[in-house]
């Protein structure tokens, strides 16, 4: 493996790794303890729309996610908690609705879309500096926030309602976090992809559950298992030539389904 | 404005939920020191009479004062003990931290708790008698550990008005009556309001009972009419008196 880090692209890859882990370790807590996977998902899919605007407008396909995800975000956020309709069928809709608008942009596009698998599935081996230097920036906003909003976050996901009786304004605390979620696909997406999102954002989080009832230990453990199961996965990716992002992926899973069944089996 | 004597004055209030009357001309002044009991069945609007009070429901019609202010800027001197099993008990957050979630109203946005914060959030952990877990998981106590964690969690903020949701659900006999000496004991700094479906349980220890099932029968004291009763529980009131201490029910 260390003779692999004299390319500069396996160096950006595995950067790219650590700066994904420390965005869902983070955030991925949250996602998994205040029970908002769905949600999540569904802010996720839905920001394929914003690569379709990246590609119609011909920028960077990750600058037209990043105002995308954040509007499904708090849209999603939003129709939640007020629409009428039950919350999973909002986010069901604005889920669909999200999709098909990047595939009508995208089909709008004149000539052949390069990279869309790379959007969908992830490619960690071809992240560019620039990208680096955006999750970089991205990290450092989610980590601000979730410093200075630490006991307001841990209230809102712990109990609403009583949040709200001590003064905190729990749905812009709620929205908040969700574009706090919407930041962080943007910095997995190059990863794993749009479509595996959903699980680099849960497993590392449910993983560290096993080990701590505390929430900043929680963090710090999602982190390291992150960082740990991409590596593994680039490398394992590179070794036999397979997609990076399900590499990582399947390494979590099988690692994360293992111990479960220790666990169980132990006990 | 008449901050010390009226802790709530509910005047005309209604409340819809989908176009569905669920409180009916509610008045209702509760005063400094008042330890109030409201009694009604499941459904009757008892913990929604909590909640317009907390400025958490707004009334279709009517007004609502806490402290002669607004519930939404009373709310910092209102303690809260929400209807016990709606939490997630395997979130990792310790008993420390529940309690100190009662310091937020004062703690600013932005800020660390402070030295004031964590005294009065182990002040009132003491007083439940819950200090020695306090660096345990919320989930890993008994329910009613976790019931005086959560009553400790409301008295954190010091309130000046305590409301309890059905405080006395899923807790024991013996625990019952702790519980209540305890509220003897807080009535003296606090109005209390508290709300159950229990008859019983509840008219023993209060100084004042109300009945609501969508209209509210107060009279401001311990005494109910038949009349009340029959239009609170829909059902014979000899039914309701079995085993009731003879002083709830006023002879006719």
């Amino acid at each position: 493996m260390i003779d692999l880090l004299q390319y500069e692209f396996v160096r950006n890859a595995i950067m790219a790794g650590i700066l994904a882990s420390i965005a869902c370790g983070i955030i991925g807590v949250y996602v998994v303890v205040k029970r908002i996977v769905f949600i999540s998902g569904g802010i996720a899919h839905a920001s394929f729309g914003g690569i379709g605007l990246g590609y119609y407008l011909g920028i960077n396909p990750i600058l037209g996610v990043l105002p995308f995800s954040i509007a499904s975000a708090l849209s999603m956020g939003w129709v939640s908690k007020r629409s009428r309709l039950p919350e999973d069928t909002a986010i069901g809709i604005l889920w669909a609705m999200g999709m098909s608008i990047g595939i009508i942009l995208i089909s709008m596009t004149p000539g052949y879309a390069p990279d869309l698998m790379t959007y969908l599935f992830g490619n960690i081996l071809t992240v560019p500096f620039s990208d680096i230097i955006l999750m970089l920036v991205l990290d450092a906003i989610i980590i601000l926030m979730v410093y200075a909003f630490y006991k307001e976050f841990l209230a809102l996901c712990f109990d609403e309602e009583f949040a709200t009786v001590r003064g905190v304004h729990a749905e812009r605390q709620y929205l908040v976090l969700l574009c706090l979620i919407a930041l962080t696909i943007v910095v997995l997406i190059r990863v794993v992809g749009i479509i595996l999102v959903i699980a680099l954002l849960t497993i590392p989080a449910a993983m560290s559950r096993q080990f701590t009832s505390n929430l900043k230990k929680m963090m710090m453990l999602s982190i390291i298992f992150g960082a740990v199961f991409s590596s593994g996965g680039i490398w394992l990716s590179y070794m036999f030539d397979v997609p990076s992002g399900a590499t990582i992926i399947l390494v979590m899973s099988v690692v994360y389904l293992l111990y479960s069944l220790m666990k169980s089996t132990s006990s | 404005m008449n901050m010390t004597a009226d802790v709530v004055v509910i005047k005309d209030v209604w409340v819809h939920y989908d176009s569905i009357p669920v409180l009916e001309e509610i008045n209702l002044v509760i005063k400094e020191h008042d330890f109030l009991g409201i009694i009604g069945v499941n459904g009757g609007g008892k913990s929604t009479l909590l909640k317009v009070i907390l400025g958490l429901v707004k009334p279709s019609k009517g007004t609502v004062r806490v402290f002669g202010d607004t519930p939404q800027i009373a709310r910092k001197y209102v303690g809260y003990v929400p209807q016990y099993s709606l939490f997630d008990l395997e979130f990792p957050v310790s008993v420390w931290e529940v309690v100190l979630m009662g310091r937020l109203g004062h703690t600013g946005l932005l800020k660390r708790y402070n030295e004031e914060d964590k005294k009065a959030a182990s002040y009132a952990l003491a007083k439940m008698d819950m200090l020695e877990y306090k660096d345990k998981q919320i989930g890993k106590l008994s329910g009613g550990q976790q019931h005086r964690v959560f009553i400790a969690r409301a008295l954190a903020a010091n309130p000046k008005l305590l409301l309890l949701d059905e405080p006395v659900t899923g807790i024991d006999t013996i625990m019952q009556e702790e519980f209540y000496e305890l509220l003897e004991k807080l009535k003296t700094k606090m109005a209390i309001v508290l709300v159950s479906h229990d008859i019983s349980a509840v008219s023993v220890y209060v100084d004042k009972i109300a009945c609501l099932n969508h209209r509210l029968y107060y009279h401001d004291s311990k005494e109910l009419t038949a009349e009340d009763l029959e239009a609170t529980y829909n059902c014979p009131v000899e039914l309701i008196a079995h085993g009731v201490p003879h002083r709830v029910l006023k002879k006719h």
